[in-house]
């Protein structure tokens, strides 16, 4: 037993392994296999039926095509702020680095009033554009990339202050261009935290409810998400049939992730290599 | 004081005086509501609270648990444990009646199908009422755009369907046309609202659409809180009785031991008392006589019920809105 912990640090491995997987189990772990057992009680035939009719395919395009091009838009941007936030210092600095947050705290129904108000045909920014945006599909990459944002910035924004000044004086010194010393230098070495917020982004803006559906118009196979379909079956009652739906997310969402992370495996594997 | 216990039509008086002497203690009773009823049964539980106190000497305290009606039958369902349920739609109650937890007979336990007042589908439209609406006709007119709360989420926006359907049903001859009529109706729907209060406030403050379809109690409501000058009020020919039922769920009040409270609790709700207070919150009550001192409240409007129109709930949810209905027939084809 004492050989055992010698090994470690810190003692009580199995004790802090214990509870590591108690919490996962009741955390995350029973309420998932949960979902699964309950979308089991399905046929398959009457399974097919509900996760694969018309009407709910046009709400994963949408989900998950509008949770992608929002985690885009934030991967681009957010880098901006995180950049403008570590390399410059301006008045109200500190107010700006505080605003990224907001995201994360603000009740997700008020966020979606708000973006609604404001981007309605008669609201503040609205009524300058020539084309709609509430109650749209486009609607829909508002929100999700609104609630997106601070995962980005949080998450490339440490790297980029421990990031040296050396390194791209050296760069410079060698005769690189600004261009050069962005891309072969610092890009490189921001990407995974950048792909790490890209994920996180994305996993956020597919199961999330709150926000969009007072922006999105919710008409079937134009702007309704998933999650909306998971609601109207459980407004009928419809137990397995909403856990069928969330199952069919689960997975989509677990495999797309497991893609990122090999992404980001295998890009680290280059790096080192290289 | 042996008053015999099926004395219930005899008032609300002799039940509470059977039952006074087993509830001289304090007492608490927990009513789960849905969401637009916050206000109505704010002011009920205030004049409930001290008519209990002088009747039984005992203070109760009621509390509120407000949300979307079937969220909380399903609330209800899983364990939150409520002496009454108070819902804007019976299919909700015989969710809870299916899970064990009221007895089946609930609708013939209170007077008017347990259902203490109902409020109706109308149309909410522009001032001056511009796309010239004052019918059911009027809303599938191409360039007439409507606001409705969505069907497969919210009472409102079944109710508004049905009203619709109720209408073609009498019109044309065949379901095949009738479902026409309400896609060409929900074709002119940009944007279905996962809730009642979320459309009014898409139709009102957002400035989409020319009507919103929406109860009755709601436009009252607007009329209100809004400048009521923007917006006038049309009543159709005909619409749908959107009654909202009550019941005592029989589990916890035999566990809690809550009965006799919960059951004068929703006796009182159709004392004339109860029926005005709800006609003041501009739900139209049940008691006929109520309703005429109320008149120029609420006009007059040719009311069908959905037992009459669409042979009962179960049958109206299995054909209209459950998955591959109608309602979902008519986006199917859409684009």
């Amino acid at each position: 037993m004492a050989g055992t912990g010698a090994r470690y640090v810190l003692p009580g491995f199995r004790l802090a392994l214990g509870y590591a997987l108690l919490y996962l189990g009741l955390i995350v772990l029973i309420p998932l296999a949960a979902t699964f057992l309950k979308a089991f009680t399905l046929s398959w035939d009457a399974f097919w039926a509900a996760v694969a009719s018309p009407r709910v395919l046009a709400t994963y395009r949408l989900t998950f095509g509008a949770a992608l091009l929002g985690a885009v838009i934030n991967a681009v941007f957010g880098l901006l702020v995180a950049w403008v936030l570590v390399r410059y210092a301006f008045p109200g600095k500190r107010l700006v680095d505080a605003l990224v947050d907001l995201p994360f705290a603000l009740p997700t129904a008020v966020a979606g009033i708000a973006l609604t108000a404001l981007y309605a045909g008669n609201g503040w920014i609205g009524q300058y554009l020539p084309f709609k945006v509430a109650f749209t599909p486009l609607g829909v990459v508002v929100a999700l990339t609104f609630i997106g944002l601070p995962f980005v910035v949080r998450t490339v924004q440490p790297v980029l202050e421990d990031l040296e000044h050396d390194v791209e004086e050296a760069a410079a010194v060698l005769g690189a261009s600004r261009w050069q010393t962005f891309r072969r230098v610092i890009f490189p070495a921001l990407a995974p935290a950048l792909l790490t917020g890209f994920t996180m982004a994305f996993a956020r803006a597919v199961g999330e409810y709150g926000s969009v559906i007072f922006i999105a118009g919710n008409v079937p196979m134009v702007s309704e998400i998933t999650p909306l379909i998971i609601i109207s079956k459980l407004e009928q009652y419809d137990y397995a049939g909403a856990t069928a739906v969330a199952v069919v997310m689960l997975v989509l969402s677990f495999a797309l992730l497991l893609l990122i992370n090999l992404l980001q495996w295998w890009s680290g594997r280059r790096r080192i290599a290289a | 004081m042996s008053l015999p216990l099926h004395a219930r039509s005899l008032g609300l008086l002799a039940v509470l005086a059977a039952s006074a002497p087993a509830l001289a203690a304090d007492a608490s009773l927990l009513n789960a509501s849905y969401d637009v009823a916050r206000e109505f049964y704010k002011d009920f539980n205030a004049q409930f609270e001290p008519a209990w106190k002088a009747r039984t000497g005992a203070t109760v305290t009621i509390n509120q648990s407000h949300g979307g009606s079937s969220k909380q039958a399903r609330a209800v369902i899983d364990g939150l444990a409520a002496d009454v349920v108070t819902m804007n739609q019976q299919t909700d109650i015989d969710a809870i009646a299916a899970a064990g937890l009221i007895a089946p007979d609930w609708r013939t336990r209170l007077p008017y199908g347990a259902a203490p007042y109902a409020s109706t589908i109308v149309f909410l439209v522009r001032k001056g009422n511009p796309k010239g609406i004052h019918d059911w006709d009027d809303l599938v007119r191409d360039g007439v755009q409507l606001v409705i709360p969505n069907p497969k989420t919210s009472g409102n926006g079944r109710y508004s369907y049905l009203g619709a359907w109720a209408y073609a049903q009498e019109k044309y001859a065949s379901a095949e046309q009738a479902q026409a009529f309400v896609g060409k109706l929900f074709h002119n729907v940009p944007v279905l609202d996962a809730g009642g209060r979320a459309a009014t406030t898409t139709f009102a403050q957002r400035g989409i659409g020319d009507v919103l379809l929406t109860f009755e109690s709601e436009v009252l409501q607007i009329a209100k809180e809004f400048n009521t000058t923007d917006f006038e009020t049309v009543v159709p020919s005909l619409s749908v009785d959107a009654d909202a039922p009550v019941a005592v769920v029989d589990r916890v009040v035999d566990k809690r031991g809550s009965r006799a409270l919960a059951e004068a609790y929703l006796q009182a709700l159709f004392t004339p008392d109860g029926q005005r207070l709800a006609a003041r919150h501009y739900l139209r009550p049940r008691d006929p006589a109520i309703l005429a001192e109320f008149r120029d409240r609420f006009a007059p409007i040719r009311l069908v019920t959905v037992d009459q129109a669409f042979g009962g709930w179960a049958r109206a949810q299995a054909e209209h809105f459950a998955d591959g209905g109608r309602f979902d027939q008519i986006y199917a084809g859409a684009k």
